[in-house]
């Protein structure tokens, strides 16, 4: 297998997309002669021209809206949000026509969209651009939401999400963009949507992460053996529709969790999950799921505020064994 | 975070303990599994690990006092860690014995309803609060279980109310009910010695009736000395086994002649065995519970256990009390290795230094008074045990044989029975076969 980074396994699915099926168009914000603010889009632009890779004005409303209408009248766009922040302002096209339109018109008009782009916090880019921001999304039916943790998952589950024929919630991680790893070379690699994924196999907690964290469960995962403490790590992959199975069998063989996550706790994604395992697995926990969140204030704009504000690898070695009592 | 450390279980009876030794000074840095403490319980004096890694803030109980089960006895934190909160937490679980009971109820209840922040979360009742004098032994309190425990313990029958949790603020969690499981299963368990006794046990006394001394005008003068931790387990252990089990008593008389030259001739060639009559009644009752499956049981309430080894518990007399170190799997061990295990145990357990599960689940247990010149007695059942021998003094007689009268070396057992999983002809059954076993010594090596 190939070992590439994220942005060039990004590139390839939306490049081999383009290939198969000429109604893909890729749509948003210096993705064509500038080949997009991350380089997701390089070379495509000089590939397939200016009918199927398009440079926008800055008007996140407008050319979302602009996605919607082709894909009721049978494109399939993908949409570029430089970040999930600006996507703020596409909200009303996202939730109101995405979302809603195959019910609202009876089953008349599917809408095979993707919304992609860097989600959460990136590098001292302050407040505003840092948000972690898929809970609003995923808390509409209507609408998928993925969150790749790795270079296979992302090409794998960016070609399926295109495929789709259903609004679909892309969300990239803009601090792991240059994270490498194997990516299977076969022809047609995909990665169904609503699938979890064991990063790591245990038998004394489960740590459930997506996205940034998902490296960091692992390296803390890494630790915990060393202390005698085997870690389950889950990536759910698809925060909708969730694949909550695989987190229940988990916390049947565990008893322990511990839900980590870059963004807000309060009505957050870790919030449902925890939800979810007390609802289908009470009688097989030994401890109350703990959750590992972003501090609950704005992204802080100095390095040294900025890293507290986002779990890390120590905490997540702590709350494991808070859930275990080791330290009891 | 700063925690309490709480006096710990370290025997499957201790109701208490008493500091023996701090090993750590206040300010001293302490790490998870270091000795802590050497604390004195009912049946030996037990080193006391931390669970915790930090600096051993404040020492609650002091050296020569004692604590019930539970009872904050120090907190670990970081150095300079407020540690107030825990203090006030301490002094209200721990309070002594003089605190006025209408106020101690009200700050029980009021402490249940606080949100568990760690520091004042409910103590169960059977550890903490539930074992001062306030409480009505009950065990009324409300109990901090997680789901996971709770399930396993109704599956596995287990009286949550008998478990010690070790998760915070007192919660029964996995891990307890596993050891409990593993002690209430450790007959068949070759491996159960495994187990660490210090952060987990199964809690078995059941709560004392509190005896009452009439005062009587005009009575003798008197000095009184506190009853030692031993001696209160011992009373309360056998309260409850002459109680509530319905004891009847078995008597034969078996002739030991074949015993004593046996014993005398292998001791002859090999001085160094030094087997006792009472190693070959071991071996005998060993031998005979095999064929008796009945009498190696107990009585479980909702079914007979029926044990797979003859565990021998032997009562050993040791100041101020007495204690039954077991001679595990009795029936497949030889006279010799009897012998000279029996003599290792006694000894440790005259200088205390049994380990719990050296002295916890036998199957029978023989009391022997013979060494004594008693001719005669019963013996009280140890429980869960079903039965226990009472071995009296082997002594010459005479005794028509043939229509002679000759003299035969005798010897008089008693055996108690619960009746509950022991009928009389099951009971006579079982010394048949051992009183034959002793007649023919012969039979024990066939």
């Amino acid at each position: 297998m190939a070992v590439i980074t994220m942005r060039e396994a990004l590139n390839q699915a939306l490049r081999e997309e383009l290939r198969r099926d000429e109604t893909v168009f890729l749509m948003g914000e210096e993705v064509a002669e500038y080949q997009g603010a991350y380089k997701v889009t390089k070379g495509l632009w000089e590939e397939f021209g200016d009918k199927r890779v398009i440079d926008t004005p800055i008007t996140e409303l407008g050319f979302a809206g602009l996605g919607v209408g082709a894909a009721m009248v049978g494109l399939r766009p993908v949409i570029e949000f430089m970040t999930f922040n600006f996507s703020i302002l596409a909200t009303d096209q996202i939730i109101n026509s995405a979302a809603k339109m195959l019910y609202m018109s009876g089953g008349q008009f599917k809408i095979p969209i993707v919304f992609r782009g860097p989600n959460g916090s990136a590098f001292q880019v302050s407040s505003q651009h840092s948000q972690a921001l898929e809970s609003w999304y995923a808390y509409f039916p209507g609408i998928k939401v993925v969150m790749p943790s790795t270079p296979a998952d992302a090409k794998g589950l960016l070609k399926s999400a295109i495929r789709d024929d259903n609004p679909v919630i892309f969300m990239e991680q803009e601090r792991m963009y240059g994270q490498k790893g194997e990516v299977p070379e076969e022809e047609d690699f995909t990665i169904p949507l609503g699938v979890a994924d064991v990063k790591r196999e245990g038998k004394d907690a489960t740590i459930v992460a997506r996205s940034l964290m998902v490296p960091l469960a692992l390296k803390a995962a890494e630790e915990l053996e060393k202390q005698g403490v085997s870690c389950e790590v889950i990536d759910p992959r698809t925060i909708r529709p969730l694949d909550i199975e695989t987190i229940i069998n988990s916390v049947k063989k565990t008893n322990r969790v511990v839900v980590a996550e870059e963004s807000h706790p309060f009505c957050g994604v870790g919030a449902e999950i925890s939800a979810e395992i007390h609802e289908r697995a009470f009688d097989y926990l030994d401890a109350p799921v703990r959750r590992l969140s972003g501090a609950e204030v704005p992204m802080p704009y100095a390095k040294n505020l900025e890293k507290l504000a986002i779990p890390d690898v120590n905490q997540i070695i702590k709350a494991v064994r808070e859930v275990a009592y080791l330290d009891s | 975070m700063a925690t309490q450390v709480v006096m710990p279980k370290l025997s499957p009876t201790m109701e208490e303990g008493q500091i023996s030794r701090w090993l750590k000074k206040e300010g001293d840095q302490v790490s998870m599994g270091e000795p802590l403490a050497e604390i004195d319980t009912d049946k030996a004096t037990m080193e006391m690990q931390a669970l915790g890694t930090g600096v051993l803030r404040k020492i609650l109980i002091n050296e020569g006092e004692t604590a019930p089960l539970g009872q904050p006895i120090a907190i670990i934190g970081e150095a300079n860690e407020d540690i107030s909160s825990l203090l006030k937490a301490g002094a209200g679980t721990g309070a002594p014995k003089s605190q006025a009971q209408p106020e101690q109820e009200g700050a029980e209840s009021l402490e249940q309803r606080a949100p568990a922040d760690g520091t004042r979360a409910a103590q169960p009742s059977g550890n903490g609060a539930g074992a001062t004098e306030t409480d009505d032994g009950q065990g009324s309190g409300r109990l901090v279980v997680s789901p996971l425990a709770a399930r396993m313990a109704a599956e596995a029958g287990i009286n949550l109310r008998s478990l010690t949790g070790s998760g915070p603020g007192g919660r029964i969690i996995k891990r307890d009910i596993e050891a409990a499981m593993s002690a209430g299963g450790k007959a068949g368990a070759e491996d159960a010695a495994a187990q660490t006794p210090q952060r987990h046990l199964r809690a078995v006394a059941p709560s004392s009736q509190p005896t009452q001394f009439p005062a009587v005008e005009g009575a003798s003068p008197y000095r009184d000395e506190p009853t030692s931790v031993m001696r209160q387990t011992i009373a309360r252990r056998l309260v409850t086994s002459i109680g509530p089990i319905p004891h009847f008593f078995l008597t034969t008389e078996i002739e030991m002649d074949r015993v004593v030259e046996m014993r005398r001739s292998v001791n002859e060639l090999d001085p160094e065995l030094k087997v006792s009559i009472n190693d070959v009644i071991i071996k005998a009752a060993a031998a005979a519970l095999v064929q008796h499956p009945q009498v190696n049981a107990s009585f479980q309430e909702r079914n007979v256990r029926y044990y797979e080894r003859a565990d021998i518990g032997v009562a050993v007399a040791i100041e101020d009390g007495l204690i039954t170190p077991v001679v595990r799997s009795a029936d497949k061990k030889s006279l010799s290795q009897i012998a000279s295990e029996v003599r290792e145990l006694a000894e440790r357990a005259r200088s205390r230094k049994l380990l719990p599960e050296e002295y916890t689940g036998a199957t029978f247990s023989i009391s022997n008074l013979g060494m004594l010149g008693i001719d005669e007695f019963t013996a009280v059942i140890n429980p869960p045990e079903a039965a226990i021998l009472a071995v009296g003094a082997v002594t010459p007689k005479a005794v028509v044989r043939d229509g002679q009268i000759v003299v035969r070396q005798l010897m008089r057992v008693t055996m108690s029975c619960d009746h509950r999983v022991i009928d009389g002809a099951t009971g006579a059954r079982f010394l048949q076969t051992f009183k034959r076993l002793l007649e023919n010594p012969l039979l024990m090596i066939v």
